[in-house]
């Protein structure tokens, strides 16, 4: 609890000094609203930003779902041979390296613009691939080396190395790969809802486009703080798995 | 004489841009323990490896009588899986060799009590002292009842007390086994050499051979006041001369 009280105590100063400000300076309720107005919008924008949030949420666990199969199940697949490593690690790199921005218009194209959600799920999951790959690859090539060259000495087969060493040893990394990547997805799919930009996803992103259109202040700011939410809250859902399993392995 | 446990046979492995070890001739009798001395960077644990298979030559050959799976490995840090208990890491060897799980947590229930550990069965590694986590690493390389049993400088990193408690723990359970497994081990301290060992080597860095091998007076498993005695005293002092003569010749790139 008394971990919890100075950032509260920093927030809640923060909030006052900002409703403060706006009142005292006049600021215009568009440029920007007082924390009061966007506790407002939030109770009456309730029911259509929480089926918002629901919405993003959904598409970001897809996503985040879609590419731990495929970047845990690569890395996996490569683990097992150097050269498969080395021809796939440079086309991860480069699925990393290249904005998500840049080819969603491609993404919509592919799936169709009547399927913009899936484009979404498409690109959140390209965003979170990277750490969910790599987080495996490293993990399960940091097994101790002796342990290796005992597994060598008692002719360990490939799928026990697999389960009893390398697994094991890789979860650390994997559970870190998996809260970058759950963060990542978050971003992914906000980005790609902001690109496919047509209503037909209904997510928390549409919701900021609509109300900035409007020029409704602050139900950006309502919907910028359920973003916030739902970003603290799956970092914490990781941090206690990470917790959970670390206590059971070590 | 029985035939060799283990043998190398004009063994040489090159290592790039070092001086290569070799040519090596070593024959390993069964229930014979031989010591491995000689400077960072000689190529103990090469030879160590090579025995067991885990390591392949650039020339000569390897003889190996031991069957797979019956050869132990100790190496110089414990070694242990750390998300798992004592027994699981000593089971493993048996349930990799496919032994029924009941029967493999069995055995590596007795392995464990064998090396004082009886009461330590559940506890994870972290949980262990240094002396207790190399001890769970010798009963696991015993478990499968190891022709060959080969030590990596396994107490190396451990104080004084608790090194020689499991020297002369390692000797009561090298006697008791029938058929006694023959035991190479490496190390950097001579007493500990002579006192283990019936034979010792001496392998040169700079040249890469075993410049001088020297057997140890006295029956084994020694008694702990072998210590005091005239003929260890003086096998000490002939092996540390030995030793520091190979190690003035050590070129300076010779490295870990």
């Amino acid at each position: 609890m008394t971990r919890l009280l100075p950032p509260l105590l920093l927030t809640a100063l923060l909030l006052a000094a900002w409703e403060i400000a706006c009142r005292a300076l006049h600021v215009p309720a568009y440029f920007l609203p007082p924390p009061s107005a966007v506790a407002v919008a939030l109770v009456d924008r309730a029911p259509v930003l929480a089926a918002s949030a629901a919405a993003t949420f959904r598409m970001a666990m897809q996503a985040l779902i879609v590419a731990a199969v495929l970047g845990g199940g690569l890395a996996l697949i490569v683990s097992l041979s150097r050269p498969a490593e080395q021809a796939v690690r440079p086309l991860a790199v480069a699925l990393q390296v290249t904005p998500v921005v840049a080819i969603a218009p491609l993404v919509l194209i592919w799936t169709g613009l009547d399927h913009a959600d899936r484009a979404v799920v498409a690109l959140a999951a390209a965003v979170a691939f990277f750490p969910l790959f790599s987080g495996v690859l490293t993990g399960l090539k940091a097994a101790d080396p002796d342990l290796e060259r005992l597994f060598d000495l008692y002719e360990a087969t490939p799928v026990q190395r697999l389960i009893r060493l390398r697994l094991p040893a890789a979860l650390p990394f994997i559970l870190e790969g998996l809260r970058v990547a759950s963060g990542l997805a978050v971003i992914g799919a906000v980005v790609a809802e902001f690109v496919s930009g047509s209503g037909a996803t209904q997510g928390l992103a549409w919701r900021l486009l609509e109300a900035g259109n409007r020029l409704r202040t602050a139900d950006m700011l309502a919907a910028l703080v359920l973003l916030m939410v739902m970003g603290l809250t799956l970092n914490a859902l990781v941090g206690v798995l990470e917790r959970t399993v670390r206590k059971r392995t070590l | 004489m029985a035939e060799a446990t283990a043998a190398l046979s004009d063994v040489v492995v090159h290592y790039p841009g070092r001086q290569p070890l070799g040519p090596i001739d070593l024959s390993i009798a069964p229930g014979e323990i031989v010591a491995l001395v000689g400077a960072s960077g000689a190529g103990k644990s090469t030879i160590l490896r090579l025995l067991a298979g885990l390591e392949h030559p650039s020339r000569g050959r390897i003889d190996r009588a031991a069957a797979p799976g019956r050869t132990g490995f100790v190496f110089q840090a414990a070694t242990l899986m750390p998300w798992t208990d004592a027994r699981t890491n000593v089971a493993l060897p048996l349930e990799l060799a496919g032994v029924a799980a009941a029967e493999a947590r069995r055995r590596a229930d007795e392995a464990l009590a064998a090396v004082g550990l009886g009461d330590r069965l559940t506890a994870r590694p972290r949980q262990l002292s240094g002396g207790m986590a190399m001890r769970v690493s010798l009963a696991r390389a015993l478990v499968t009842e190891p022709d060959l049993l080969l030590l990596d400088e396994p107490f190396a990193a451990l104080d004084s007390v608790t090194r020689r408690r499991l020297i002369e723990d390692l000797h009561r359970l090298w006697a008791v086994r029938s058929p006694r497994p023959a035991i190479v081990f490496v190390t950097h301290d001579v007493e500990e050499a002579v006192y283990l060992a019936g034979r010792a080597l001496v392998l040169d860095a700079a040249t890469g051979r075993v410049t001088r091998e020297l057997a140890t007076p006295g029956a084994l498993p020694r008694a702990p006041d072998w210590r005091s005695d005239a003929g260890y005293r003086a096998t000490v002092e002939l092996l540390a001369v030995a030793l520091a003569r190979s190690m003035a010749t050590v070129p300076p790139e010779a490295g870990s």
